[in-house]
């Protein structure tokens, strides 16, 4: 790790801190000015194992779908689905 | 599937750096459900075989990202080396004190693969990558529910 690294500026973190701020939904973010930068990654951390939940949540629904259906034959649908997304 | 009929209709993603990793994810992803499906006999539960979509849903986003991302290398180590997945869930709900952000990196950490031989800069930028691609995932697992679903509902007639 070059000493450069160690040095890195609050500003260069502040802008990191606000990027992240707008990757979390609109009912996860707060005022810019207002949010110190604990309770941003706090949020961050909220949504990330909220997002981990719905990957677990969908695979289980696709699990039952697919019990039920043959997804090959629907292949076609999903894909049409899929380039319109 | 041809990835040369996927790069239409995108313009307006303001995510159009993951434009043709999106399109990699989706047939990733699309191949290992129909494996699954062909290979799920009657006698595998329901758990293993959501646990192998889930599986499949993290591969696909390690591999979309490839060797390029600190978080999808190792992701792609873990996928790898045969091991369970698991993410740390915290499970107390019981509220510890407002830390200083560098204690909420902790528990970051935690939850971005590779993020606990992450510095604070590098965590936070690769925080951001790991979060666009779980959203790209998640939508596209979400796409391709809803269209099973109204499949089942109104099969096309050949």
């Amino acid at each position: 790790m070059s000493s450069r690294r160690s040095r890195i500026s609050d500003e260069e973190i502040k802008e990191l801190i606000s990027k992240l701020q707008f990757l979390l939904p609109e009912t996860r973010r707060q005022g810019a000015s207002r949010a110190s930068a604990a309770k941003l990654l706090k949020e961050t951390c909220n949504y990330i194992e909220s997002l981990h939940r719905e990957v677990d949540d969908l695979s289980d629904r696709l699990t039952e779908l697919m019990a039920t259906m043959d997804i090959g034959s629907a292949q076609a649908e999903i894909v049409r689905s899929l380039l319109r997304s | 599937m041809e990835s040369k009929s996927f790069t239409t209709g995108n313009r307006d993603n303001p995510n159009t750096d993951l434009h043709g990793s999106k399109n990699m994810m989706a047939s990733h992803f699309l191949r290992a459900l129909f494996r699954i499906q062909q290979t799920s006999t009657s006698s595998s539960s329901f758990a293993g075989r959501s646990r192998r979509i889930r599986r499949a849903a993290y591969a696909s986003m390690a591999y979309s990202a490839g060797a390029r991302r600190a978080w999808s290398r190792a992701l792609l180590r873990k996928l790898r080396s045969r091991a369970r997945l698991r993410f740390p869930r915290r499970l107390s709900r019981t509220a510890r004190p407002q830390r200083r952000d560098m204690d909420q990196a902790q528990v970051l950490r935690k939850l971005v693969p590779g993020g606990p031989s992450m510095d604070y800069c590098k965590l936070l930028e690769e925080t951001a990558d790991y979060i666009r691609c779980l959203t790209t995932q998640v939508r596209l697992m979400q796409t391709v529910m809803d269209s099973i679903s109204s499949y089942a509902h109104h099969p096309m007639i050949p």
